[in-house]
């Protein structure tokens, strides 16, 4: 009945019939050190403040055109110890890279370096505005203008746009600059070709920015479908969009190929640099044919993911996409000064940019991380991120084969991740049930159900921070989900349940949304 | 290498299970023409902790350090104090490295702390519901403006002259590609903005009217009879605040009858940066309009035995459910700079807010008072929160701004370096001042402003 742990040691814990905790209750939620906590409305005040500024006085001057605000705004405020404990209490419900392995495929969860944070602290490029007077700033120019050096020479590009604010946001920026290089030659293009082993976001992005979306398939082995696109190519097709390598863990070897066939049809290659840390230091995407591809710093170069953000994503361009790229940029002069260009106007623009994609000059806080990250790293470091990444992914790959249904394994080495999925499991059981069973194991689920073309996919990614036991350990507790999801054992319906929630009703959050705490307006 | 804990004894055992010879063989699947024959040339090899700290120390040490030196900097960035604990706790590990909350169970910390800031930015904005986050307030403004197409099935927006200059560019970019039409126009050197103008653009065909609040020249004034003239056409209000501060001071745009409200949340908790990582926020007055939102939404349900918990909801709208389908291709937010920004409006509550709105006013009205009395500097607006548009004879101001900084003194943003190709805006000066501007500050600003002005005269 009970789910036996890695080490076999059996909990005593007792399931009842309706699935909860017996045992005694407790009057505050509370159970020894995991701590329940209300919500911040339940607890503030309106009068209530962890900050000493100067009282108010109603009759000081003011100058706000009659427009004072007079109503409750209907904030709450604690006091620092207060809120100190209110988010120190919840954290503890969240799980989090510094706490264990993290294997979230297509993800990339890495250490994060605390020397990067602390760079980022620096006064020096924390404390600075994005307006300041060039001459002011010449050491912020200098770091994006070094980090795009850097990003240049290990994908074997020419040019680089700093600006993008996440993947998604580079993925935009190739696109448009795709776009704006088919409009200056007057050739109107409607329609970009996506793998459907290619991120969720490709085709999302295309279809954001006005084009018609094909899919093209995906071989038997895991891989674009090359006879498939390429009978697809033709005057109409602005761009292709690949992962590479995708998101089945593999390489696009016809990469070249498929890149020359694409050319040779007047379109662009967009390639999804996602998936960089697996090839980083080892493989230049400028050699297989990319116009352009998108690095996401907070992936391969490990600034941390906050909880879903904030991201970073430089665009790496080719000689034919470098002239329509974003503003603004940093240029260096011929005597080592650092210049942003700003205005469309300007000369080395060329006239040829397709404008601003955000307000300033992109993520500054991310680029002293990665900065600190590469410079920690070295050519050599770099490389040997890659191998170990892919040699930890193989390892888990060959070690649960046997066990887990593997797709793709027979299509030889997997990249940086391992694909696997449920079609081996007993009837009613599914690989929802084998991460939350994984939870209680004590480890972040993998990817689930996606990528798309695997039924149950379970994506696995270990990267290349995690050690050898680590990595054993975790292959000894997928083992064992797996021959219990096998054997059938209905009890991993109903994991997890020791995380601090059982499973949460999601139909019910959509089917009547509650998006802010209301209960103190209804009293 | 520090990172890495993989010894080599580990590598051998592992390619041993694994079946190959060595690492190369896991690379077959790359083409020769890609592979490299060792690390890449013209990078430097790895370095120790000590080493990058120099290297970065010497680059961060060629900035002038805002907090440093009279600083009067704003434009939609703004210096204010951040409490000591705002970063103690946005650097805890189950904070800091976390991923999405895709498992919800294991999230319920980051899945919380949204929930509360959503509540937090719609009670600030006026609105119904806020999203939990977009990049920064200027790719939420045109996030604003394809909604309005989305709901009012037009393809037109006009925007405020007086719409933060970078905003109304990224707009256009976007709308360039999308196919939308976005007419927009200069701001006018006056004490107000020009409301009727801005309404006899509005039009049958036009989804939304974009306006900003406190606005690029500092100004603030009554937006209800531009919401009035846009519903009347059946366009929406889209609000744009760049300095949520100041909404603890003044009216909320909702309760002026902005549909979609929009801005930048840098000024709590995240810092200047340099231009980034900041904060988009967006909310919306209609619960009804919350399908067509863009970007993350956290949502209030139960578990198996009833407790309440939060996950991430309502994901049907986003790139990862309906792929080409997808109303926006956002993925990442910026989940860490909405939790500082949470942590310090709880720092803060109502009682704070205000009064930090009121410190900031108080100094600000100080500033144009000194400011003022110097000969050839005039004040444009009357109404303003904390910034305000100075008038200078003579030199223009982006080269006063760039001297006043070699005197050690960082002061104001030039308008003329915000809209290069305007003859009548290249003399305006835009002053921020907030809480972290002492008196000092302002007569060490005004006596070298003073003698450039006089230079110039």
């Amino acid at each position: 009945m009970n789910a036996p742990n890695k080490s076999g040691w059996k909990p005593e814990m007792v399931v009842s019939e309706d699935g909860m905790h017996n045992g005694p209750a407790t009057t505050t939620g509370n159970r020894a050190l995991m701590l329940e906590e209300p919500l911040l409305f339940e607890i503030g005040h309106p009068e209530t403040t962890g900050v000493d500024l100067p009282e108010l006085d109603p009759s000081a001057p003011n100058r706000l055109g009659g427009l004072a605000r007079n109503d409750a705004i209907g904030l709450v405020g604690l006091t620092e110890p207060e809120t100190v404990r209110h988010y120190t209490r919840l954290s503890r419900q969240n799980y989090g890279i510094d706490l264990g392995f993290f294997p979230l495929g297509s993800c990339t969860m890495k250490h994060n370096p605390r020397l990067n944070e602390k760079m980022a602290r620096l006064p020096g490029f924390a404390d600075i505005h994005p307006m300041a007077p060039q001459q002011s700033v010449q050491g912020a120019l200098e770091v994006i203008h070094q980090l795009g050096e850097w990003l240049c020479k290990l994908t074997g590009m020419p040019a680089v746009a700093m600006s993008p604010k996440a993947g998604a946001h580079g993925e935009l920026c190739g696109i448009l600059a795709i776009r704006a290089a088919h409009e200056a030659r007057g050739d109107a293009r409607e329609v970009v070709l996506v793998p459907e082993s290619a991120h969720g976001t490709n085709p999302a992005t295309a279809a954001f920015a006005n084009y018609r979306v094909e899919d093209i398939p995906a071989t038997p082995e895991g891989r674009v479908d090359v006879a498939a696109l390429k009978a697809r190519l033709g005057p109409d097709v602005a761009a292709v969009m690949i992962t590479n390598p995708n998101t089945c863990g593999l390489f696009e070897k016809d990469f070249r190929e498929i890149a020359d066939a694409v050319h040779a049809a007047g379109g662009y290659v967009y390639c999804d640099g996602a998936n960089f840390n697996a090839i980083v230091g080892r493989v230049r995407p400028g050699d297989l044919g990319v116009d352009a591809m998108h690095i996401n710093l907070h992936k391969t170069f490990s600034t941390p993911h906050g909880g879903g953000g904030p991201g970073s994503g430089p665009v790496v361009l080719s000689e034919a996409l470098a002239p329509f790229a974003p503003l603004p940029f940093v240029r260096k002069s011929e005597i080592g000064e650092f210049e942003l260009v700003e205005e469309e106007s300007r000369e080395e623009t060329r006239g040829q940019t397709f404008g601003r994609m955000t307000a300033f000059h992109g993520q500054m806080g991310m680029f002293t991380r990665a900065l600190t990250y590469m410079l920690s790293h070295g050519a050599d470091g770099l490389k040997q991120v890659a191998e170990d990444a892919v040699l930890n992914a193989n390892y888990i790959l060959r070690s649960l084969e046997d066990v887990l249904h593997a797709p793709f394994a027979a299509s030889g080495p997997c990249m940086h991740e391992a694909l696997f999925g449920d079609k081996d499991f007993a009837e009613g059981l599914t690989t929802l049930d084998l991460a939350k069973g994984l939870i209680d194991e004590g480890y972040h689920p993998m990817t689930v159900y996606f990528p798309l073309v695997v039924h149950g996919a379970m994506l696995v990614e270990p990267t290349e921070t995690e050690s050898k036991a680590t990595i054993d350990q975790f292959i000894t507790a997928m083992r064992s989900l797996a021959e219990r999801a096998r054997a059938g054992d209905q009890t991993l319906k109903e994991a997890p349940y020791y995380a601090p929630r059982r499973r949460l009703d999601e139909t019910a959050a959509a089917r009547k949304p509650k998006l802010a705490y209301e209960a103190d307006r209804n009293a | 290498m520090r990172y890495l804990p993989l010894t080599d004894t580990d590598r051998a055992d592992m390619l041993a299970k694994i079946g190959a010879a060595s690492i190369d063989d896991l690379f077959v699947d790359v083409p020769a023409v890609a592979q490299l024959d060792g690390p890449i040339r013209d990078l430097p090899m790895h370095a120790s902790e000590m080493a990058v700290e120099r290297h970065m120390k010497k680059l961060a040490a060629k900035n002038m350090v805002a907090g440093e030196v009279p600083f009067f900097l704003g434009a939609g960035a703004y210096r204010h104090h951040v409490p000591a604990s705002v970063d103690t706790i946005i650097q805890r590990g189950e904070f800091l490295t976390a991923y999405t909350p895709y498992q919800p169970e294991i999230a319920q910390g980051t899945l919380q702390v949204l929930f509360e800031f959503q509540t937090q930015v719609a009670r600030l904005y006026g609105c119904a519901v806020a999203n939990a986050s977009l990049y920064d307030g200027s790719t939420a403004c045109w996030e604003a403006v394809a909604m309005a197409t989305r709901v009012t099935k037009r393809k037109r927006a006009v925007l405020s002259g007086a719409l933060h200059p970078h905003y109304a560019q990224v707009v256009k970019t976007m709308a360039h590609f999308t196919g939308d039409d976005i007419a927009d126009a200069q701001p006018a050197i006056q004490t107000e903005p020009d409301h009727e103008g801005l309404i006899a653009r509005i039009d049958d065909e036009t989804a939304c009217v974009v306006v900003q609040y406190p606005d690029i020249l500092g100004r603030i004034s009554d937006l209800t009879p531009v919401a009035e003239a846009a519903h009347a056409k059946g366009a929406l209000l889209v609000v744009v605040n760049t300095e949520p501060v100041a909404l603890g001071a003044i009216r909320s745009p909702g309760e002026m009858g902005a549909d979609i409200v929009v801005g930048e949340g840098q000024s709590l908790g995240v810092g200047l940066q340099f231009g980034g990582p900041y904060l988009g926020l967006f909310a919306v007055r209609d619960p009804k309009h919350v399908r067509q939102m863009p970007g993350r939404l956290c949502g209030e349900t139960v578990d198996a035995e009833g407790k309440r918990g939060f996950v991430l909801t309502l994901s049907t709208r986003e790139q990862h459910i309906r792929r080409e389908k997808a109303t926006s291709n956002i993925c990442t937010n910026s989940g860490l700079c909405a939790l500082a920004f949470s942590v310090h409006m709880t720092l803060l509550g109502e009682k704070g807010l205000r009064e930090l709105a009121a410190e900031n006013h108080r100094l600000a009205c100080l500033a144009a008072d000194r400011l003022t009395k110097i000969p050839g500097v005039k004040l444009l607006n009357d109404a303003f929160f904390n910034e305000f548009t100075l008038m200078l004879d003579g030199r223009p101001a982006r080269e006063v701004v760039r001297d006043l900084a070699s005197r050690g003194v960082l002061g104001g943003v030039s308008l003329g370096r915000l809209y290069p190709g305007v003859e009548a805006l290249q003399q305006a000066l835009l002053v921020a001042v907030t809480e972290t501007t002492t008196e000092d500050d302002i007569e060490e600003f005004a006596a070298k402003l003073e003698v450039l002005v006089k230079e110039a005269a």
